[in-house]
């Protein structure tokens, strides 16, 4: 899943100071599973708002509104001829989500109430954690299905590093070693030939650096 | 195929080679390299000179690795992947032999979490061993990592680090022999603190035949005072300072704590010269660059083959 974080309330007073309309908008997908901006969100961070113009003395008005997914024009759609009755737009979706809504309504100002801040995991209630870059070659299989490019705070290909200690990484005391866990899980299949191997530098050009990526697939085109 | 570099003509004669490094200044002045490298002059085969060590800014290595130069040393150039590419890796490389250096080392990098630039973006685009291989690739096969011929191909000795006390202990020397497969020949190692530890890695690598591929150099650092022992035993990542000798440090009055480090750091080099397979010292004498001559001539290590 995408996971978010709101941002401080001050920031986004800062951003919808100038408006007094305005549509908060979450999303029922990654960003309510992480509970940054589901419906719940949503309505508390409304209430808030509300509660910041009523002692205020401002009037403003906040309607809330959940779709299932802002990243797919379909669910978004459900905004039509809503949003355009509002200055602005506040998305508690990712940063997918909130360039999708944008690109929707090219007229309307949409603003994030979130920071957007890596693909995880639900470790356990309340604690997420990063295990992929998206990086566009995924080499798992070597890996023992440990991102090293994630998990390693130096993305070693070939590591472990020289600061290892006690399976714990020198970087976050909380963070376990990426290269311990590849180690062990190697042994324990009995695969630690697949240590000795030395892998070449990455094609970073799969990542980054051609611009944003984009997946084209003929066969789901031609169905609609 | 053999290099300029001094430090390969020590170790292939079976000399054993003594090699010391020296930080750069955070500042432009030449007169600081100049300095540190006063202290060195005729005690070593060949001084590293560090690459932004701990992520602090400093005066790049390349630049400090030509004054020592002038200096008569032949310089080890010490490179991190932290904050190059592999585009600006394979520039600079070029540019080293350009400028006749003959040695350079290959290293990951310290973080940037620990330096004074926390907020940076790091690179790490290839790792330590991709970076030993790419060198080679340079050196041996006048290639550059896209294939392309390298028109006037460097020559450089290519070294890398290796720590035998992180975790895990299990698998260091087998990274080691990773590193000897990758083109490396010559190690310098973590500092040895604890050398029961060191023996049983040496034991190690001595089983896989590294030492038989790669020149082994013990890294070895004098303590200045208790203070310095336990910072290193507690703050600096993947050092192992046993308890032992920090207690022997305790129980020194404070104004004899620097004497006592120098007879811990020459009675290790006694020690680690006694190790089947290690080939050199590499002293590390971390802003206490004035005690290199006293550490060699003590250790019996004076003088040096004349370059």
């Amino acid at each position: 899943m995408i996971t978010a974080e709101r941002k401080p309330m001050a920031e986004i007073r800062a951003m919808l100071a100038p408006y007094r309309k305005i549509l908060v908008v979450g999303c029922g997908s990654c960003v309510a599973e992480c509970a940054s901006g589901g419906e719940k969100e949503v309505g508390l961070l409304a209430s808030a708002l509300r509660m910041d113009a009523k002692i205020e003395g401002r009037t403003i008005e906040v309607r809330e509104m959940t779709i299932d997914r802002q990243c797919v024009y379909e669910f978004i759609d459900q905004l039509t001829g809503i949003a355009d009755r509002y200055e602005i737009i506040l998305s508690l979706g990712c940063g997918a989500g909130v360039q999708a809504v944008a690109e929707v309504f090219p007229k309307m100002l949409v603003i994030p109430a979130l920071n957007t801040t890596f693909i995880g995991e639900t470790k356990e209630p309340g604690l997420w954690v990063e295990n992929c870059r998206a990086c566009g070659d995924c080499k798992l299989g070597y890996f023992a299905a440990v991102c090293p490019v994630t998990r390693c705070a130096k993305g070693l290909f070939n590591g472990p590093c020289g600061g290892s200690k006690n399976g714990v990484c020198e970087v976050d005391p909380d963070s376990p070693c990426a290269w311990q866990l590849i180690i062990e899980r190697l042994e324990n299949a009995g695969r630690s030939d697949l240590l000795e191997a030395i892998y070449p530098p990455a094609d970073w050009s799969r990542q980054q650096g051609k611009g944003p990526k984009k997946i084209v697939r003929e066969d789901q085109r031609s169905e609609g | 195929m053999s290099t300029a570099s001094n430090l390969e003509r020590v170790l292939k004669a079976g000399i054993f080679a003594v090699t010391s490094e020296c930080g750069p200044p955070r500042g432009a002045d030449p007169e600081a390299v100049k300095k540190k490298g006063g202290f060195l002059s005729g005690y070593v085969d060949a001084v590293n000179v560090t690459d932004n060590q701990t992520s602090v800014v400093r005066m790049s290595s390349l630049s400090a690795c030509l004054i020592l130069k002038t200096m008569g040393f032949d310089p080890v150039m010490q490179m991190v992947c932290r904050d190059r590419n592999r585009i600006a890796i394979q520039s600079d490389i070029l540019g080293a032999a350009a400028l006749g250096i003959n040695n350079i080392l290959c290293l990951s990098g310290d973080h940037q979490k620990f330096g004074d630039h926390p907020t940076a973006k790091n690179v790490f685009d290839v790792d330590s061993i991709q970076l030993i291989q790419c060198v080679r690739k340079m050196v041996d096969d006048g290639r550059f990592l896209s294939g392309e011929e390298i028109k006037g191909k460097p020559s450089l000795f290519v070294g890398c680090a290796a720590n035998p006390f992180a975790d895990p202990f299990e698998i260091r020397a087998m990274r080691l022999a990773k590193k000897a497969v990758a083109g490396a020949q010559f190690v310098q190692t973590q500092c040895v603190f604890n050398v029961g530890k060191f023996g049983k890695w040496m034991e190690m690598v001595r089983d896989l035949g590294v030492h038989e591929k790669v020149h082994i150099l013990a890294g070895i650092t004098p303590m200045k005072s208790v203070g310095m022992a336990k910072y290193m035993k507690n703050s600096v990542p993947g050092m192992d300072v046993p308890d032992d000798l920090i207690k022997r440090m305790q129980d020194t009055p404070k104004e004899k704590q620097a004497e006592e480090g120098i007879r811990i750091c020459l009675e290790t080099i006694e020690k680690v010269r006694g190790i089947k397979g290690v080939s050199g010292i590499h002293i590390m004498a971390i802003e206490w660059e004035q005690m290199v001559p006293e550490i060699v001539r003590s250790a019996g290590l004076y003088p040096r083959p004349s370059p």
